[in-house]
């Protein structure tokens, strides 16, 4: 096997395991996490604290 | 007062701010430098002042010093945000905001002087880049420290983005600017010939596809469901995006030097590849936009959503246009001409321009402990102004550009050229004049977003949000 060879198979690997990642991208497995996953931005404590402090005292 | 329980959102203030100055100087250098291409006698016969040191001190403080404080201001919120932690070091962040400010200083001094090593958009000497390598590697330890000691077991797909451009840019800098020194000023590349050109695009492309567009997408992931208040249209897709994207950018490069010495294997390498990287820009792009599917109307009232979607209308635009013209046919007319500067005004005026700003307008208010911009009809007035800059330059640059190439390549029956170069040259004079004013128009929406700035943060107090304490 020469570095041509080793050249080529690297690339196939690589085709191989995107193609994995396709797959396990898209298992209905994976489907819960992605959503908790996709929701992280958006359930956080959203009002800055200095703001709160006014209402409060309103 | 901030403490170890907050967000450390100082270092986001300090470089969400200098994104707006170092927006105004970088984009004025490049309104000056356009005005002397329609008036060469604007460098006044001063060395300092001629264009071919603008034009380095353009591209390098647009690029990095505003993208590059957009990018730090935007990374340091998401990460800590969506990992729930403060970031790792509050010294070693401090240090990447005074680090970038040192090196962006000796840009603006060395460029002007003729101080350069030639390479496009890595022109900084020697001792520089060893600045920006340090800094660089302050970065990504913050970053990732961050990551490490997160609250939440995901590490959010902005964050991955975030990361990948962090690290892929640490090794093109390092790698492309391996010089020989030969005094403080001067150093010579270890690379020779061919090898360097290749080397040195290698670099710029994903400069381009890395430092212009991962950054960027890790903007996008974040920004883009925080404005809507909706999760992104598909995390799968934004999984398979990552990973197509990352592994696909790194063999575009060979695309700038199209019938070059370049071996025609490499040649062609490049634009296959250059082909390729439409799939996961337009998956990215419709997976940014579609996050709006059932809320088009806010479009209509949310001037920071204008600026955040419509950058994505010119990321597809300009990754579309970019594959064709790596196209060898293509490229055997749109190379060396204004084509090719309108393709990159498309993408750094339309998609990392309007994205950053779009990003900083949403983080002002937050990191300085007001609700919303002293004024959201500015910002509005701020978009319209911005997208017709963009559009006037664009199209100005389309019409010089293939007028050039055909121009170039014209000729007659006896195998002489048709036009000399100044012909060609006099030919471009009424498009470099709607260039200047595109270029204008984009300049002064900066100026309305500095004044709005000013006005939301004048006598606010630095908001200090507390880290949920759970998980």
């Amino acid at each position: 096997m020469d570095i041509h060879d080793i050249r080529a198979l690297f690339t196939v690997i690589m085709f191989v395991m995107f193609i994995g990642i396709v797959f396990w991208a898209w298992s209905n497995k994976r489907s819960r996490a992605f959503d908790e996953a996709a929701n992280l931005p958006l359930n956080e404590p959203e009002q800055p604290r200095v703001e709160k402090n006014k209402e409060a005292l309103q | 007062m901030e403490n170890q329980n907050t967000y450390n959102y100082k270092v986001v203030r300090q470089f969400a701010v200098m994104t707006v100055i170092w927006g105004i100087v970088g984009m004025l250098v490049g309104v000056i430098i356009a005005a002397q291409l329609v008036w060469p006698q604007l460098n006044f016969d001063m060395p300092w002042l001629s264009y071919g040191r603008l034009r380095p001190l353009h591209t390098n403080a647009v690029i990095f010093a505003f993208g590059g404080s957009a990018l730090f201001a935007t990374s340091y919120y998401a990460v800590q945000r969506t990992c729930q932690v403060r970031l790792f070091s509050d010294r070693l962040a401090a240090f990447t905001f005074w680090g970038w400010t040192v090196i962006i200083l000796l840009a603006a001094i060395t460029l002007p002087l003729g101080l350069t090593s030639g390479k496009e958009y890595a022109e900084l000497e020697w001792p520089i880049d060893i600045l920006i390598a340090v800094v660089w590697v302050s970065y990504a330890v913050v970053f990732f420290g961050t990551i490490v000691k997160r609250q939440v077991k995901h590490i959010y797909v902005a964050n991955w983005f975030f990361g990948a451009f962090i690290i892929t840019v640490a090794v093109l800098h390092i790698v492309n600017s391996a010089a020989l020194p030969v005094g403080l000023f001067k150093s010579y590349s270890v690379y020779a010939g061919t090898i360097d050109a290749m080397v040195q695009w290698w670099y710029g492309h994903n400069a381009v596809g890395f430092f212009l567009t991962a950054g960027f997408l890790g903007i996008m992931y974040y920004f883009i469901p925080k404005q809507v208040g909706a999760p992104i249209y598909s995390y799968r897709l934004s999984v398979v995006h990552f990973w197509a994207l990352i592994s696909t950018y790194m063999w575009a490069g060979p695309h700038h030097l199209q019938f070059t010495a370049l071996p025609d294997w490499a040649q062609s390498l490049g634009m296959i590849f250059s082909l390729i990287l439409i799939a996961p820009s337009w998956g990215g792009m419709i997976n940014g936009i579609m996050t709006l599917s059932g809320a088009w109307h806010k479009l209509r009232s949310d001037p920071i959503l204008k600026f955040l979607i419509v950058s994505l209308s010119f990321y597809g635009m300009s990754t579309f246009e970019g594959p064709m013209m790596s196209i060898k046919t293509v490229n055997a007319l749109s190379h060396y001409t204004d084509w090719t500067i309108g393709h990159v005004h498309s993408g750094a005026l339309g998609w990392v321009g309007l994205v950053s700003i779009g990003a900083i307008y949403f983080l002002i208010p937050k990191v300085f402990g007001k609700s919303e911009m002293y004024s959201t009809r500015l910002i509005e007035t701020h978009f319209w102004v911005a997208t017709i800059g963009i559009v006037l330059y664009i199209v100005a640059m389309w019409i010089a550009g293939v007028m050039q190439g055909l121009m170039w390549r014209a000729v007659n029956d006896d195998g002489t050229l048709t036009y000399s170069f100044v012909e060609a040259l006099n030919a471009m004079y009424p498009y470099y004049i709607v260039r200047l004013l595109g270029g204008l128009l984009y300049l002064s929406g900066m100026f309305i977003m500095a004044y709005n700035v000013w006005k939301t943060i004048a006598g606010s107090k630095p908001a200090a949000d507390a880290i949920p304490q759970t998980a």
